[in-house]
């Protein structure tokens, strides 16, 4: 219950969850490399505000 | 459906018939909020369970088979398979706004009932389900965006002209939510040193996630929490003191170009300084509040003060112009439908469903959480005394500058209050004085600070919650016009890149710098002349917000029916049809009364023309007070006109292209809508 209020308010943020990001990697993805957590969480950050076609949020 | 499950169903159907009866049927006597909140709710449980599900199952047809994109296009980043209830709260935090905390405020001046009924209504037939067909059609292009799907659906043309909506949207929504700001801010030293505390606040922060302890969320929400609690008890001691107070008692030009620098500043610097820790924090504030408002509202059940309806349903109130149809429809915006939303259900939600049968509870849900959102903003401006909403929400020019002035008009209105009432919530709040405070954002204030302040702190304490929930607004509101800047640039750069290339170019600084720039004078400019505007902003602007608004939302929905058509579902078509019809019928009706309509308090043409000839006979015609006043009214006045015209240009375009495409689809035997994946088994494994 407690992990998930904390998955729900990093998602809100627009950070996913690391652990899937690796496993993901791991196991699609054998022998690439995988982002630190730092690089994970700023690869995010400029993701969620890059703007592009197709990125808009919360207004209204 | 079990004997146990009917029984609860009828139940639920019982107490919501009750519930309602209560509020529709008393006359005379204040209702208790209470009853709004048990009739919500139940409308809600019965919508979803049995509007929500049917539109999901029978029309779109959802396939729980399918693969979604979070497994096809699987990258741990974007595209991730997400837990429903988590993905729910991400959707939610997305959507949720200023909008539905604005609009219902505005909208009580016809009374609680009128505003209340829309709502639900709305949100049920119109808001809830063009939030989950997007979602739906956009989860089955690979998470593509609107724009991109009107394009593939109905024509490159189709396209660029929803896109050019999309561009009028943000222009006003960014001039309207600043406004919103400058008018909570105005002569408020408290409100205004709190809020630019937000900035500090957030430098700190975002070094502290970049260099300190990167990444850590929490850490840094904390940090940023606790200051600005600090900010918001030292506010207080800053407004009482004579050396400092004046430094932050701002008038409303000024906050106006402070907020356009900041917006083009803002939208300049790198997003992990400024934009990033500012919006994890007003998203968890936002959240937050939400649930203390709905906390606070439940404990304390007050009674609602308004009438039900009262005499402005005519047309004639001082809030905003114009008679129930069209512009009731057009003032609630997001709380009942919303266009903006179908900008984000076809952004990064569907990239994350697990399974197509979880659209109805993300899409549809998290819209109906919407929904009550602006019920309790409903609810927060009629439990205030009718007299100080009127005296909070008129512009000066109707109601005068003092409390005698103000309280004289309003009881001639019918609604009787004393100059003491009057001056007396100002100074619980620790304002000078709450005339004229437009816009929603301070009347919510003051009515969520007496709510909460009954169980928390008493009167001691609602100077506290009422700057607590501007600062929340104001908050999340600078977050938007930070990022919406961002967007306005992007499509600035999208559109005149198609004549100059190299503009396209958002790596280069140059170019940014240029398309912020552009950005902040379009919606700068309005905000501006809303400012200035002798009739307070909010009664001429919130209209053409609410009317872009809903011509985003008549779009939307107006695909939505195109695609059902293309599916060969035409048999369900009707479910986005009828309310594409009626958006079209109200953004057209409200477009074309605010150009044409002969009265100068609807019409802007025609308020131009008795101006203009006023100005040719050396007449200054109230509010304005000097002929260059006058002026600048006339030229508005255009420019406003020439905006709705455009509205309705835009929604009836859609509409041809829409008609030529769903005749198209009729005549062909097949399936011809673009879809992406087919019949594999959803939980797949791709990488």
């Amino acid at each position: 219950m407690c992990e998930m209020v904390v998955k729900t308010a990093r998602l809100m943020v627009g950070v996913p969850d690391y652990e899937t990001y690796v496993t993901h990697r791991q196991v699609n993805h054998p022998n690439q490399p995988i982002m630190t957590y730092t690089e994970f969480f700023r690869e995010r950050q400029e993701a969620r505000y890059a703007v592009a076609k197709g990125r808009f949020r919360g207004c209204c | 459906m079990t004997l146990q499950a009917k029984v609860m169903w009828a139940g639920i159907a019982v107490l919501g018939a009750i519930s309602f009866a209560i509020v529709a049927l008393t006359r005379g006597e204040p209702v208790n909020a209470a009853w709004l909140v048990v009739a919500s709710v139940c409308i809600y449980v019965i919508a979803y369970r049995f509007y929500g599900l049917f539109v999901a199952h029978k029309a779109l047809s959802v396939d729980a088979t399918r693969q979604t994109p979070a497994y096809r296009r699987n990258d741990g980043l974007d595209y991730v398979p997400t837990n429903r209830y988590v993905l729910f709260g991400h959707h939610f935090a997305a959507i949720a706004g200023a909008g539905p905390l604005v609009g219902p405020v505005l909208a009580a001046q016809m009374g609680y009932l009128p505003g209340t009924l829309w709502i639900l209504a709305g949100v049920v037939f119109a808001g809830a389900v063009q939030d989950m067909t997007v979602l739906f059609l956009s989860t089955r292009r690979d998470g593509r965006s609107l724009g991109d799907m009107v394009r593939t659906e109905m024509g490159p043309i189709a396209g660029s002209i929803a896109g050019f909506g999309v561009l009028l949207i943000c222009v006003i929504i960014l001039a309207v939510l600043a406004l919103v700001v400058v008018k909570a801010l105005t002569g408020s030293p408290w409100g205004t040193f709190t809020v630019f505390c937000t900035i500090p606040i957030a430098l700190i922060m975002g070094v502290y996630s970049r260099f300190i302890r990167p990444g850590r969320i929490a850490e840094m929400s904390v940090i940023g929490a606790v200051l600005l609690v600090l900010a918001l008890v030292f506010g207080r001691t800053v407004s009482e003191n004579p050396t400092l107070a004046p430094y932050f008692d701002l008038s409303g030009t000024t906050l106006a170009l402070i907020i356009i620098g900041y917006g083009f500043v803002a939208s300049v610097l790198p997003v992990w300084l400024l934009l990033a820790p500012r919006d994890y924090l007003s998203t968890f504030l936002k959240i937050g509040t939400i649930m203390l408002l709905a906390i606070g509202i439940i404990i304390v059940h007050p009674d609602l003060q308004m009438p039900a309806v009262t005499r402005f349903i005519d047309g004639s109130g001082p809030v905003w112009a114009g008679g129930l149809f069209p512009f009731l429809f057009i003032t609630i915006a997001c709380g009942s439908v919303s266009g903006w939303h179908s900008l984000i259900a076809s952004g990064t939600t569907p990239k994350m469903i697990e399974n197509e049968r979880q659209i109805p509870f993300i899409g549809y849900g998290a819209m109906l959480m919407e929904s009550f959102v602006a019920i309790m903003a409903m609810i927060g401006a009629t439990v205030l005394h009718p007299g100080i909403y009127f005296a909070m929400n008129s512009s000066a020019g109707l109601i005068g500058t003092t409390a005698e002035q103000a309280a004289q008009v309003i009881s001639s209105w019918g609604f009787v209050v004393t100059p003491d009432i009057l001056t007396q919530i100002a100074h619980d709040v620790g304002e000078t004085s709450i005339l004229s405070r437009s816009g929603g954002a301070p009347t919510l204030a003051v009515g969520m600070a007496s709510i909460l302040s009954s169980f928390l702190g008493g009167r001691a304490l609602m100077g506290l919650w009422y700057h607590f929930i501007i600062l929340f607004e104001a908050l999340f509101i600078l977050t938007t016009v930070d990022a919406g800047t961002r967007v306005l640039r992007f499509m600035i750069q999208d559109f005149v890149g198609a004549v100059v290339p190299a503009f396209k170019e958002t790596k280069s600084w140059t170019n940014n710098v240029i398309g912020s720039g552009l950005a902040c004078v379009l919606w700068g400019y309005i905000l501006y002349q809303g400012v200035i505007d002798p009739y307070g902003g909010i009664w001429t602007l919130w209209p053409l917000f609410g009317a872009a608004n809903q011509m985003l939302a008549a779009i939307a929905l107006t695909l939505c029916t195109v695609v059902l058509f293309k599916m060969k579902r035409e048999r369900y078509a009707w479910v986005t049809m009828a309310p594409a019809a009626w958006l079209v019928v109200t953004t057209v009706t409200a477009g074309l009364e605010k150009v044409f309509s002969p009265d100068p308090a609807v019409g802007f043409v025609s308020h131009a023309w008795r101006f203009s000839q006023a100005l040719s006979a050396g007449q200054v015609l109230a509010p304005a007070k000097t002929m260059e006043t006058m002026s600048r009214v006339i030229f508005n006045d255009y420019v406003d006109a020439t905006l709705s015209a455009l509205f309705v240009g835009v929604v009836l375009a859609t509409l041809i292209y829409a008609v030529i495409d769903v005749r198209k689809a009729l005549g062909n035997s097949k399936s011809t809508a673009v879809e992406v994946g087919g019949a594999a088994i959803a939980g797949g494994n791709v990488g």
